[in-house]
Order: C-alpha cells, then structure tokens, then sequence
C-alpha cells in the first residue's frame, strides 16, 4: 500500500514530534520567569499598592508614601529624550536608507550607530556628564538628562526605523521613480506612509528602555528626593533636577534605612506597569497599522 | 509613417564595476514605430532601458559612456531628469500596483509633475485607464488599493500608469511575463492603437510577439547588437545574420 508507515516514516514523524515539542517548551519557559518575577513583585508590593500610591508624595524621610515626584520626573524625561531622538533618529534612518549611496563617508556612519548601539548606558551616561552637565553648563538638570537618555536611544530609533523602510519593497520604488517622481514624492508618498508602523513601534519600544535606565540619569539629572506637591502636573522646570523611578527604587532598596518593606516592590510594580502599558500600546498600535497593510 | 529619428544612440556602453554589460552600441529609433527588442536573458535589454529614462542612475557603481539623444537633447547632460522620465513611460515586467488607491496610482504622476486641480486628474485618470483597457472593469471601484487588482490588471495599470504623465516614448520591459495569454492580446491591441501618437520600444522574450507587432527589430546578444531590421527581414527564413535565423526559430546554441 501506498500510504503505510514504514519504519523510516515512523522515526521521522516520531522526530518531527520531538523537534515541535523542543521548540514549544523553549518557547513556553521563557514565560516562567516573566511570570515569577510579576507574581513575586506584586505579592510583596500588595500592602502599598493603591490608586494613592501613585499620586502621594513620599513621607516620613521617604520611608511611607507614594511615587508621584518620581512618575512625574520618568515621564517628563522620556518625553523630553524622545522628542529628540525620534525626529532626528527617523530623519537620520530615512537619509541614510533611501538617499545614501554606498561611500567611505556613510560606511562610517553605518559602522557608528551600529556600534553606539552597543555602548553600555554607563559610558553614556558619563559622556553626558562630561558633554551636557559641564561643557554645555545645562548642569544637573532635566535638559541633560534627557539629552543623555536621547544620545542613548538614537542608533537603536535608526536601526528600528531603517528596517522598517526597508520592509518597502524596492519595486515600489521604482515604479515611482519611472513615472519622474523625485526621491522625496516617492518617500512621501510610498515609503513613509507603509512603514510608519514599524517606525512608530521601534520608537514606542524605546520608550520603555529610557524609563527604566538608571545609570544615565544618576550621572546628569536624577536626584534622591525633591520637594513636590501631591498630584502637581508640572513640579519641574527643565533647568532642575527631577526624580525618576528607576532611580527612586535604586534610592529605596539600598540608600533609606527602615524603609516600609512594600514599598521597594510597589515602585518597581510601578514602574513594569507603566512600561508594560506604553509596550502593549505599540503592539495595538502595530496590530491597527498591519490590519490597513496594503499589500 | 514619419522616418525622423526621435532617439538617436552612440557608442553607449554601460559598466555595473568592472563587468561591462552593453559593448558600445548605436541605433536609432524612430517617430511612432514599434521598435522591438529581442535577445536572450542578461544580454542587456532591461539595461538599455535604463539609460534611456536614467533610472540607472538608481544602480550604484555604474558607469555609462557614449550618447543617448532623445529629440536631439543628450539625456546623460540633462539637468531634468524628472521631465526626461516623463517623456518616457516605462512598464516593467513585474506588474506593480503602488499600495494606493487605482485613482491615485494614475493620479501619482500628474501630481508629483504639479498639477492638482480635480476636473483635470479626473480626465487623466479616465483616458489612462481607458487607453490601457481596465476602465470598464474598475470604474466602480477607483477607490479600492491597486495592490488588490490580480496580475492582469495590475499590469494594465501599470501601463495607465506609464501613460498618465503624457509620454511621447513608451518602453514595455517583457510586459507580458506575468500575465495570461488573453490579456496579453488585449494589450498588444491597445499598442497598436497607442502607436499612433506614440514611439514604442518594446523588449521581448517572446518573439512571435515583435513579430507581431515591431516595425523593426534589434536583436541583442550579451550586451553587442547583432542585427537591426524590418521585421520581415528578421523574422524571415534569411536575415542577414545566421544567428538571427537560430535565435528566432529556437535552435540557437
């Protein structure tokens, strides 16, 4: 018959078996560990977690109390990075993936924002304390943090955003150019509009890298604890320091004594939340894009 | 039939790095013939092309020599090479949609030239897609993406596409590789009609096709012209050359 299983057709399916089996248990330990660390984060965070938590401002020598000048400070550095980074990353991704041609000038330039991608956040972060704080006398302040946290996430924006143009097939291009379309009609018209997703996404992603770096802030703009009024909007102005999360849980775990032991965990809880938000909002935002994918 | 030539090429040679891939060549092309283009694959028709409308301009590390003139101005010294691709439409082999509406796939080229008032791009739309035979079949939905149509159609609107910016020269690249057989003849009949106002330069793997509709026929073979003449000549059981002869009637090796 033709369809029986020989010997030979059974040890294949029996491996076909295994190697799906492999693949999915990979797969699936890697929720394990996400789920342990939200699980064991939210149980000891479960005392100090409330709606009052995020808007208090820290009490009693910030051993009680909420996060709320720390929230504040978080976004309003993760704002101000991405405003800059994002143009000046997108722009940079656009020149260098539709205008660029193949020189020793861009080559270089390729070879740096790989490689600035890969510079860890603590030599950042001192060449903004050199470039920002000192040369550029923005001082300790929200400006040099910021701009840090911007030099920080910029190559990262361009790769993002240079995949994303590059996910427009070159055909369509073409097209355009045949029928005398200059670069920038064909880029407005075709390349932009079709890979604004992707670039949207890469930017969104890196969002929650610069809440949650500590060491570029500590060095630039980042203080322990600042005076701010319960649920105040706009506590700080761009030229004083602020407070953040991720170094407000650095301050917490290991410089306050006798701090109320949720706390800690309440902050970090504060901090996956509002990243995992921002996170599922470029996936929404992805999924609403591709569904108008038009082609 | 006026015999004028309307593109006149000298000496063109074409180098993508070190590999030359068109060895000085020189023809010309006259005023509304159908100027067919034979020759086995890499023997430098798409390139040929691409010096014409400058999209070679596009590959890196190209280099061109000799001349193109088209209607006596040299297209390699022009400073518009936007005007110069407007003159010359161009349909690839692929049949390409743009992810736009079909209105705004014809509408792309009138508007990228400038123009912008609705009445005007409403008649251009119509003509174009008329004159490339899709009009009946998507009158009703110009709204719908060009990159839903099927294959056929796609490359009808890639045609109205090429006709939309007014192009006195229109180049087909093996316009037929992607599409059935019925639609093929639709369109070669649309050619025929185009002719009248038009110069065509059609490039072809299908012989019987330039057979059908050249005036005359160049066959090319890696990159060198082996021989240029009235398609009866070419197709005939005597062309002046004996590689001709092979290549049209699939002996050749």
């Amino acid at each position: 018959m033709m369809f029986t299983e020989t010997p030979l057709v059974r040890r294949k399916l029996r491996q076909e078996r295994l190697a799906k089996w492999i693949f999915f248990g990979m797969t699936a330990s890697m929720i394990i560990p996400l789920v342990l660390i939200v699980g064991y984060l939210v149980e000891r965070a479960w005392p100090s977690l409330s709606l009052s938590f995020l808007v208090d401002v820290p009490a009693r020598g910030m051993k009680e109390g909420g996060v709320w000048p720390a929230l504040v400070g978080t976004i309003y550095l993760v704002v101000l990075s991405l405003a800059v980074s994002a143009p000046v990353g997108v722009l940079a991704a656009v020149y260098l993936n539709e205008y660029a041609r193949d020189n020793w000038f861009n080559r270089i330039i390729n070879l740096a924002v790989i490689n600035l991608a890969g510079v860890p956040s603590i030599v950042h972060a001192l060449f903004g304390l050199g470039a920002f704080v000192y040369a550029a006398r923005f001082g300790y302040s929200i400006i040099s943090a910021s701009l840090t946290l911007a030099i920080m996430t910029l190559p990262v924006i361009i790769a993002s955003t240079r995949e994303a143009l590059a996910s427009v097939p070159r055909s369509f291009r073409e097209a355009c150019w045949n029928v005398g379309a200059t670069r920038w009609q064909t880029i407005k018209a075709v390349v932009l509009p079709n890979s604004i997703s992707g670039i949207l996404t890469g930017i969104i992603l890196q969002v929650s890298r610069a809440a949650g770096e500590t060491a570029p802030i500590m060095f630039t703009g980042a203080v322990f604890f600042k005076a701010v009024d319960k649920g105040d909007l706009f506590p700080y102005g761009l030229r004083e320091q602020c407070m953040a999360l991720s170094m407000h849980l650095y301050t917490l775990s290991t410089q306050v004594p006798g701090v109320k032991e949720s706390v800690p965990f309440a902050t970090a809880v504060v901090l996956l939340g509002s990243v995992l938000v921002v996170n599922a909002t470029a996936i929404i935002l992805r999924g609403y894009l591709r569904s108008r994918k038009k082609w | 039939m006026s015999t004028a030539a309307q593109i006149v090429v000298q000496d063109l040679r074409l180098a993508y790095g070190h590999k030359e891939v068109l060895h000085g060549i020189s023809f010309d092309i006259r005023r509304n013939e159908i100027f067919g283009v034979i020759g086995p694959a890499q023997s430098g028709k798409t390139s040929l092309l691409r010096c014409l409308n400058r999209t070679i301009d596009f590959t890196p590390d190209t280099r061109v020599t000799g001349s193109v003139l088209v209607d006596g101005e040299d297209v390699r010294q022009t400073r518009n090479v936007f005007a110069l691709r407007r003159k010359i439409g161009m349909v690839a082999p692929l049949p390409v949609g743009l992810p736009m509406s079909i209105y705004d796939n014809v509408a792309f080229a009138p508007r990228c030239a400038g123009m912008s008032r609705k009445s005007e791009l409403d008649g251009i739309v119509e003509q174009c897609l008329r004159q490339g035979a899709l009009w009946d079949e998507v009158k009703d939905r110009l709204d719908s993406l060009g990159t839903k149509l099927s294959g056929g159609q796609q490359q009808r609107l890639t045609i109205a596409r090429a006709l939309s910016h007014q192009p006195e020269i229109l180049c087909l690249d093996e316009f037929s590789i992607a599409i059935d057989p019925v639609t093929t003849m639709r369109i070669e009949d649309v050619l025929k009609e185009l002719r009248r106002n038009m110069t065509i330069i059609l490039v072809t793997n299908l012989t019987q096709q330039a057979r059908r509709l050249a005036d005359r026929t160049l066959f090319l073979w890696k990159g060198a012209i082996v021989e240029l003449d009235r398609s009866e000549v070419i197709f005939s059981d005597h062309p002046g050359n004996r590689q001709t002869y092979e290549y049209v009637n699939g002996i050749f090796g």
